[in-house]
């Protein structure tokens, strides 16, 4: 055995979730059913399909959970093609973690939480949500701000609805882009949701989803007083080895798949506009 | 230091390929290029190979794994790759520390094994330059042409060949030949070593000065509007990565065979327009951006995550073989204030 970070393991899929009409969300463990491998809130795993192709995916379940892994993948180019066409029992291969992680346990600690998603970027921040619900006592007030464009496209709705909403000390605020019938929530997209809500500025604010959705909720939580020191968010570019090696996904100096994906707002201001 | 007459050259090799493999730089059609010793190659005069030595460590293409694919099942097959022992003969200064440069990368926490591997086994014996060609400027990144690095450091003068050993590695391979070499003191070397200074100096690129560039100055560099005007003529064709001995960026790619998938890493270029493509877009969508990437990575990235040290070594091969003329001198000319 040679040991290299670039050789993956094999991982069972376990479970196939459909959450939207283009999002799944896969459960994967070892053959003999164990995690792969130990993560904190934020980190990401190479997953493949020998012969298709390897990428980089958010871990979306929480680091306490401790029997499988979890990841939301929305289906929008070649190898995601693969997985969803993918059925339960099918093995992959699997490699991580990698990257650095939300600064749950240190920045994070005793503060109340802002969660801001956008369709697909509910699937880095599950995982933080989630380590936060599991340790509820550490942190404070917890707000999720959470949209996409329609109902069907609100990714882990089951999981917000059931469980989520009915936590002590967490609301969530959802909503999707245009009316729709048998929604009874907020229309609008979720920078004007965010300034509506008004939030106080004594929070800690993560934001992941499109970057034009980013771009104007930071500008709004800066409209409404936050500190760029105060907002972290999660980056995604083109990654092949994961270990900041192969030269891809730098963004100026930093390689986001080993300096990233987690970035405070503040520090994304020093790196040049090239993402 | 020891010292063995060149008409017995070919016994060093002959001895030391005994022992492991051998690598020199021997004349081709296509320009000089390091090749296995055989017993009948000669060495080449050649200032430096058309390609650099990276290939020893850090192969064009190199199989990492493989897979067996069965219905749902998939088993990884780890390649047996056995490293064979080497001795790399003729290495330039530049190359040499292009090397170190390499070692920052794949070394750097969590360590690739397939370099490591390859780095452990080789043993480098450097050729010092006598002369340096105009294209040459590894003066500019503090390299001494005269004086390279390396396990072994060979001096070649009208009929002698001096060899210093400067690690461990060196020292024992360098004992090993002493039925071959004599003992000698450095005043034949130090005398070339000074003509050798006198040449540099007068070298048209002698002047170029890249402390304008450095760590930490991204944001002075990258908005700069003059990488509209350098970029413009550039043809994307990545032949500057792949001359470059510094340039390690790879792609990793899955091949099927029918009844396996091998996956191989391979040289990739920043250059390429797919470098950074994803299914949702390109944040390097036009040759500005990749031209300029592949330039801040040298002169300012890399030297900011490396203490300082530069990403280039001065060999002048993107010089040589850029087809529209553009490369790194003029780069740092005109961002960088020099004349």
């Amino acid at each position: 055995m040679m040991n290299d970070p670039h050789i993956p393991v094999i991982g069972v899929v376990t479970d196939i979730r459909i959450d939207t009409p283009d999002v799944k969300t896969f459960r994967v463990v070892t053959p003999d059913g164990k995690k792969a491998f130990d993560h904190m809130p934020g980190q990401c795993a190479m997953l493949s399909i020998p012969g298709v192709g390897e990428a980089m995916f958010s871990i979306t379940s929480s680091p306490t959970n401790t029997e499988f892994m979890e990841f939301s993948i929305k289906k929008c180019g070649c190898l995601t093609q693969w997985l969803h066409a993918m059925e339960v029992g099918q093995q992959i291969t699997i490699r991580g973690p990698y990257g650095n992680a939300f600064p749950v346990d240190t920045e994070f600690a005793g503060k109340d939480m802002l969660f801001i998603a956008g369709g697909i970027g509910l699937a880095p921040l599950r995982s933080v949500i989630n380590y936060c619900r599991h340790y509820r006592d550490r942190y404070g007030k917890i707000d999720i701000v959470y949209g996409s464009r329609s109902m069907e496209d609100l990714v882990d709705y089951k999981e917000i609805i059931d469980e989520w909403v009915k936590d002590d000390g967490i609301d969530v605020h959802l909503t999707i882009d245009r009316e729709q019938p048998e929604w009874t929530g907020h229309v609008g997209f979720v920078p004007n949701y965010v300034k509506e809500l008004g939030f106080d500025t004594n929070k800690t604010a993560i934001l992941c989803g499109p970057p034009i959705m980013i771009k104007f909720t930071l500008a709004g939580l800066q409209e409404l007083g936050f500190d760029k020191t105060q907002v972290y968010t999660t980056m995604e570019l083109r990654m092949k080895c994961g270990v900041g090696k192969c030269g891809r996904c730098n963004i100026g100096p930093k390689y986001v798949c080993k300096d990233g994906p987690v970035f405070r707002c503040d520090q994304v201001d020093e790196l040049p506009d090239e993402y | 230091m020891r010292k063995i007459s060149l008409d017995k050259i070919n016994q060093l090799f002959a001895e030391i390929s005994s022992k492991s493999s051998l690598y020199i730089p021997v004349d081709t059609a296509a320009g000089a290029k390091f090749e296995k010793y055989d017993g009948t190659k000669t060495m080449s005069d050649a200032l430096n190979t058309v390609r650099s030595a990276k290939d020893f460590f850090f192969p064009q293409t190199e199989n990492m794994v493989d897979f067996k694919v069965e219905g749902k099942n998939i088993e990884i097959v780890e390649p047996v790759n056995e490293y064979e022992d080497f001795v790399v003969f003729g290495v330039r200064a530049c190359d040499v520390k292009s090397f170190e440069i390499l070692d920052r990368v794949f070394l750097a926490d969590p360590v690739d094994n397939f370099y490591k591997n390859r780095r452990e086994h080789g043993i480098i014996v450097s050729m010092a330059c006598t002369k340096p060609a105009e294209t040459c400027f590894c003066g500019t990144f503090g390299i001494d042409a005269a004086s390279p690095a390396g396990d072994i450091v060979c001096h070649k003068t009208d009929d002698t060949l001096y060899l210093d050993a400067k690690t461990e590695k060196g020292a024992q391979l360098l004992d090993s030949l002493n039925a071959l070499t004599e003992e000698t003191d450095s005043s034949a070397v130090d005398a070339q070593k000074a003509k050798t200074a006198e040449i540099m100096k007068k070298l048209p690129l002698a002047g170029l000065d890249a402390s304008a560039f450095g760590a930490d100055k991204t944001m002075e560099f990258f908005n700069a509007p003059e990488w509209k005007e350098l970029s413009e003529a550039c043809l994307g064709c990545g032949t500057c990565t792949f001359v470059c001995p510094t340039c390690q960026c790879y792609d990793i790619k899955d091949f099927s065979t029918g009844h396996e998938v091998k996956r191989f890493r391979c040289w990739d270029s920043c250059m390429y327009s797919d470098f950074t493509r994803m299914a949702h877009g390109n944040i390097r969508n036009s040759q500005l951006e990749r031209f300029r990437q592949r330039f801040m990575h040298k002169l300012v990235y890399y030297p900011t995550n490396n203490e300082g040290i530069f990403g280039c070594v001065g060999c002048g091969r993107c010089l040589a073989k850029c087809p529209i003329n553009m490369n790194i001198v003029k780069v740092m000319k005109k961002l960088g204030g020099n004349k």
